[in-house]
């Protein structure tokens, strides 16, 4: 099956010239993957984000932003490898929505 | 280019030589995008020899590296269609073992 | 989107809060933003780094940009043993003029009076960081992605770039290791310029290869 990511030579529609200003939020993201990987943690390399993105469902990766999909991909893995469990992500997860105004 | 060529395969194709990419689609995280798998082409350079990525993928090492080349496609050969001049190509990284001796290469 | 707010990450457990990208969202903060507050609280309380190690990562990432790029292609035009170099070897010329470019390995292809190179990465967003910053959303796009390998001239053309038919269009996929930089041509009108004043020339849209460098 052709991964949903692997879409060299499929018709599509214009290119958009968009860019945008990276976000605060996007910019730690990538500082994250950068600092995971470096040799001195050696906790995520560059082929497991790409693994993990490309394993997220055709529909999904499409509604999902660029850095969206690699904090999915950064969790995923960081819950593979053993960094943190998925109960101490869930209760993160819910003390910093419990945060918000 | 990549030091430490005692983990490393040894490289079977040279500059020139006519390749095709292997067909195959197996699941996992793969390099060989689906558009040049089963195409045919010319090595244009040995990159060096590199951990798979289908293993790092894993965190496995992915060792014995894989010697890395860049292949040249035409155009015309890859689409049918291709809409520009015949002399138009595309140059693409692709992992030794993905690569066979095209042996209907005049 | 937000600009130049900064905000104390490494506080840990005290007071941290979360805030949106845009400040006048209308909606909850994204799951995938609260996602990011989560992830790094957590790796912050498992020492895995600090909030310092963010703030100095997100500075040098805002260091590199296509000015980086622009210095060895302005180095190119003006020293021809240099450019030899360059093609042979792009991370050691990187490197040769003060470039640090970490474990970035660069091909540079050139362009010339035949052939006109384009750079994608159809699998994801392969790009030369170190020298051009983080890639535009275009590059990342679905339409790019796809047709970039399939009907470049057409793409070019929707940059407003038109290469005529009797030079040869390349398009490098990065598909594994290696990086990409477009050296384009030097544009005329510029003999006895300085090397400074001929990297502003060298856009960063013409070292993807979209566009060619940009007139005097």
């Amino acid at each position: 099956m052709r991964g949903h990511h692997d879409m060299g030579g499929l018709p599509a529609g214009k290119v958009e010239p968009t860019e945008h200003q990276y976000a605060p939020w996007e910019k730690r993201v990538d500082a994250m993957l950068v600092l995971l990987g470096a040799p001195e943690r050696g906790l995520m390399r560059t082929d497991e984000l790409r693994r993990n993105i490309e394993a997220l469902a055709p529909d999904v990766y499409e509604r999902m932003s660029y850095y969206e999909r690699w904090m999915a991909s950064i969790a995923a893995t960081m819950l593979q490898r053993g960094v943190f469990t998925a109960d101490e992500l869930g209760r993160k997860l819910a003390e910093v929505e419990a945060r918000e105004p | 280019m990549s030091g430490g060529q005692a983990d490393a395969l040894p490289v079977h194709f040279g500059v020139g030589d006519k390749v095709r990419v292997r067909v195959a689609h197996p699941p996992g995280h793969l390099r060989t995008p689906w558009y040049i798998r089963g195409q045919r082409g010319a090595v244009e350079r040995i990159c060096g020899a590199f951990a798979n990525p289908e293993e790092l993928a894993y965190n496995r090492p992915g060792l014995p590296r894989q010697p890395l080349y860049r292949i040249r496609f035409r155009q015309t050969d890859l689409w049918p269609d291709y809409a520009g001049p015949k002399t138009d190509t595309v140059e693409v990284e692709i992992y030794q073992h993905w690569l066979e001796p095209d042996e209907a290469a005049p | 989107m937000s600009g130049t707010h900064h905000h104390d990450h490494d506080h840990g457990h005290d007071h941290p809060h979360a805030h949106p990208t845009a400040p006048d969202a209308d909606d909850l903060m994204g799951y995938y933003q609260l996602m990011e507050v989560a992830v790094r609280e957590l790796l912050i309380e498992k020492g895995v780094f600090t909030g310092e190690d963010i703030r100095r990562q997100i500075e040098r990432m805002d260091g590199a940009n296509a000015g980086r790029g622009g210095l060895l292609v302005a180095r190119a035009w003006t020293d021809p043993a240099f450019k030899a170099r360059a093609l042979a070897d792009g991370s050691a010329a990187c490197r040769e003029i003060g470039l640090e470019v970490g474990a970035l390995k660069l091909i540079v292809v050139e362009n010339t009076p035949s052939l006109h190179n384009l750079i994608v990465c159809t699998l994801c967003s392969c790009y030369p960081r170190p020298l051009l910053g983080l890639p535009p959303d275009w590059y990342k796009s679905r339409a790019y992605r796809s047709r970039a390998v399939r009907e470049p001239r057409a793409v070019l053309a929707e940059f407003g770039t038109v290469i005529p038919d009797d030079v040869e269009v390349r398009v490098h996929d990065s598909t594994a290791d290696m990086r990409y930089l477009v050296l384009p041509r030097r544009p005329d009108g510029t003999d006895g310029w300085s090397e400074e004043k001929l990297a502003e020339l060298a856009t960063r849209d013409s070292m993807v290869g979209v566009a060619l460098a940009a007139s005097p």
